[in-house]
C-alpha cells in the first residue's frame, strides 16, 4: 500500500513477498500464455505498461498531481531510444539511458513550469504541455519520421561483456523485459517507502503543512514529475524495442488518457499494485473483448464510469480490504479523499 | 535581544492595508499573546512572521536575522513552527508518522530516495516521545483524521514541537475545544512556557491572560494596546471595547 504506515514490515523490505508471488506467476507465461488463446507479445506489452503506469502513478497517486499528458514522456523515451541507436551508439543499455535521460529532461523542463500549481490548473498545463511534444513529433519530419513514425528500430542485443543474448525473439525478449520490470517495481517501492516518498505523499495530503514543516514543496513536486518521466521514458525505449519502432500516437492525448484510465481503475489512488492491475485488466480487455466487437472501448470506458463514481478505490483497493481485512469503507473515503485532492486543488 | 521580531510591518491586499506598520518584538522564552476582533489581521500578521504572505514593508527578523520574503519552508527550517485555526495535518498518516514528518532529522533525508523511512528506530523513538509530551501515546498508529478534535489539537502541537522550533507560533490553539480540552490545552501549554518563545493568537482570554507575559491588541491592522495581562485589564481602549468584557 502507497500510504502504509512506516511500521509496516513490507514498507521496509526491498522485495516483498508479493512482488516474489508476482514474479514467479510472470515467469511462468511463456508456458501457457498461447493455451489460453493469447500470445506471448502481450505478455511484453503488459510489463512495459505496467511500469509505465507505475511510474505514473508516482504523480497521480503518491504525488496526488493529476498529470494527463504523460504519454509524451513515454514516446520521448521511444525516440530517443531509436535516434540513440541510429546516430550515437547502438549499445542497449546506453540507449535505454538515453531513452530516460531524454524524457526525464523534457519532464523536468515541464515541471519548471507547473510545480507551484495543482489541481485543474496543473491537470491543464500537463495537457498543453503534451500536446505541444506531441506536435513536435509529428511536425519534426526529419528527426522522428512524421506521422510515420521512427521505423528499424532494432533489438539490440543484451551485452554483459562476457556473454550477450539476443532478443529479437519475443520470449527471450519476454524474460529480459521481466527481469527489467522486477528490478523496476523493487526500485519504485523502495522510492514511495523512502522518506522523500514519504514526503511526496505528505504534500499529496496538505502542501501548507508540509511547507511548514520546513519541506521545499516545489522542489519535492518538481523532481517527482521529472522523476516519473524518466521511469515513463524508460518504458517508452522497452516499448519502441517490443514495436521495432516509435510512433507519435502513444504521445496523443487520447493515449495519455489511456494510463490515467489503467490506473484508475486498477486502484492506483490507494494501492501501489493498482496500477499493474488496471494495465492487466486494460490490455487483455482490448484483445479479448476486442476480438468480440470493435467496440471494446465503449465498455471500458463505461467501467472506468462506474469505478470513479461508485468505486474509487479501484480493483486492488477491494482486493486488498479482502485479502488484509482492511475496512472497505475506509479504503473507499481514502479513494474518494484522493480524488478530491486531484480535481479540488487540495490544500 | 529578541526572538522574534517584526518592525513596521505593512501589508496590502490590493486596495486594501490589511497590516499598517506593525511592530512586535518577543524575547526569547516569552509568551506573547495577540488578541483582537475577527479581520483585525491576526492571522495575516501569523502569515507574515511565517513567511506565507510577503509585506510590502517592513521587515522580520529571527534571532537577529533578517528573514522577510523568505519562503515558508526555509523560515519553518529556521525555527519557526505553527499551528492553524483551520487544523492541518497529513490525515491519511498515523499520529506517529505526523510527528515524524515535523523531526529535523527526518527533514534533513527528505530528498532520500534510497533507505526506507520505515523500521528507523531514532524516528520512532523520537515520535513516541513527542507523543507523550502532548498524552498521545496510546494513540501513536491512530490515523490522524480518526482523532478526536482535542487529539488532533494536540498532534498539532506535538508535530510543531518536532521541529524542536525556537518560535512556536498558535493561531487560536482553544478554537472549538470543549471545557476539558481547553483545560488539558493550558496545561499543557504552561508546561512549553518559559521553555520556547511562544506567540499565539487567541479568543479565549482566559487562556491568554492566565498564560501569557505580555498581549498586543491588533484592530484594523494596528497595534493598539500592548502590555502584561494587568496592564491591559487596566487599558482603557481594552476596557471601552468588548475585549475588555472577557479581559
Amino acid at each position: 500500500m502507497i500510504a502504509a504506515p512506516t511500521n509496516s514490515p513490507d514498507a521496509a523490505r526491498l522485495v516483498t513477498p508479493a512482488m516474489l508471488v508476482l514474479w514467479l506467476v510472470l515467469a511462468t507465461v511463456p508456458l501457457w500464455i498461447a493455451r489460453v488463446g493469447l500470445y506471448p507479445y502481450l505478455g511484453i506489452e503488459i510489463l512495459i505498461w505496467s511500469l509505465y503506469a507505475l511510474a505514473f502513478n508516482l504523480v497521480l497517486g503518491t504525488a496526488g498531481l493529476p498529470s494527463f499528458g504523460h504519454g509524451a514522456y513515454f514516446g520521448i523515451g521511444a525516440y530517443a531510444f531509436g535516434l540513440c541507436q541510429f546516430d550515437v551508439v547502438a549499445n542497449l543499455w546506453i540507449c535505454l539511458a538515453a531513452a530516460a535521460v531524454a524524457a526525464g529532461l523534457a519532464g523536468a523542463l515541464v515541471a519548471l513550469f507547473i510545480s507551484h500549481r495543482r489541481g485543474i490548473y496543473y491537470a491543464f498545463m500537463t495537457i498543453a504541455f503534451g500536446q505541444i511534444f506531441w506536435t513536435l513529433a509529428i511536425k519534426s519530419h526529419r528527426l522522428t519520421g512524421g506521422e510515420d513514425g521512427l521505423l528499424k528500430i532494432r533489438r539490440l542485443p543484451a551485452d554483459f561483456g562476457f556473454v550477450s543474448f539476443d532478443l529479437n525473439d519475443n520470449v527471450a525478449f519476454y524474460y529480459f523485459v521481466l527481469i527489467v520490470f522486477a528490478i523496476g517495481i523493487a526500485g519504485l517501492w523502495r522510492l514511495v517507502h523512502s522518506p522523500y516518498g514519504r514526503v511526496i505523499a505528505a504534500i499529496r495530503q496538505s502542501e501548507i503543512r508540509a511547507a511548514h514543516l520546513g519541506y521545499n514543496v516545489w522542489l519535492h513536486k518538481a523532481s517527482i514529475f521529472a522523476l516519473s518521466a524518466a521511469v515513463s521514458g524508460f518504458a517508452g525505449g522497452l516499448f519502441a524495442m517490443a514495436q521495432l519502432a516509435a510512433f507519435p500516437d502513444v504521445m496523443s492525448l487520447h493515449q495519455s488518457g489511456y494510463v490515467v484510465m489503467m490506473t484508475l481503475v486498477g486502484g492506483g489512488l490507494v494501492s501501489f499494485w493498482g496500477p499493474v492491475v488496471g494495465v492487466f485488466l486494460f490490455l487483455t480487455a482490448r484483445d479479448v473483448i476486442g476480438a468480440l466487437t470493435n467496440a471494446w472501448m465503449l465498455y471500458f470506458g463505461l467501467l472506468f464510469m462506474a469505478i470513479v463514481l461508485f468505486r474509487p478505490e479501484g480493483i486492488a483497493g477491494a482486493v486488498s480490504a479482502a485479502l488484509h481485512q482492511h475496512s472497505l469503507g475506509a479504503l473507499r473515503e481514502r479513494g474518494n479523499s484522493a480524488m478530491r485532492l486531484l480535481f479540488g486543488g487540495g490544500r | 535581544m529578541s526572538m522574534i521580531e517584526a518592525t513596521g510591518v505593512h501589508v496590502r491586499f490590493g486596495d486594501r492595508v490589511v497590516l499598517e506598520s506593525v511592530d512586535l518584538a518577543v524575547a526569547e522564552g516569552e509568551f506573547h499573546g495577540v488578541m483582537g476582533p475577527n479581520g483585525a489581521g491576526k492571522t495575516t500578521f501569523f502569515n507574515v512572521l511565517t513567511g506565507r504572505v510577503k509585506p510590502s514593508r517592513g521587515a522580520i527578523r529571527l534571532g537577529g536575522e533578517d528573514v522577510t520574503g523568505l519562503s515558508v519552508h526555509r523560515i519553518a527550517a529556521k525555527g519557526v513552527a505553527r499551528s492553524f485555526q483551520i487544523m492541518t495535518l497529513f490525515d491519511e498518516f498515523s499520529a506517529s508518522d505526523n510527528v515524524m514528518m515535523g523531526l529535523p532529522e527526518f527533514r534533513a533525508r527528505g530528498l532520500d530516495l534510497a533507505h526506507a523511512a520505515a523500521g528507523n528506530r531514532q524516528f520512532a523513538a523520537k515520535a513516541s516521545e513527542g507523543l507523550a509530551a502532548v498524552g498521545l501515546a496510546e494513540k501513536a498508529d491512530v490515523r490522524a483524521k480518526d482523532l478526536s478534535y482535542g487529539d488532533r489539537r494536540a498532534l498539532e502541537i506535538a508535530v510543531a514541537l518536532a521541529q524542536e522550533p525556537r518560535v512556536l507560533c498558535l493561531d487560536e490553539p482553544t478554537s472549538g475545544l470543549g471545557s476539558d480540552g481547553v483545560q488539558r490545552l493550558t496545561a499543557l501549554v504552561a508546561r512549553l512556557k518559559g521553555k520556547l518563545t511562544i506567540v499565539a493568537i487567541e479568543h479565549d482570554m482566559e487562556f491568554l491572560f492566565s498564560l501569557a507575559d505580555r498581549i498586543s491588541v491588533i484592530h484594523w491592522g494596528q497595534v493598539v494596546a500592548r502590555g502584561t495581562p494587568h496592564e491591559l485589564q487596566q487599558n482603557e481602549w481594552v476596557r471601552r471595547s468588548n475585549l475588555g468584557r472577557f479581559a
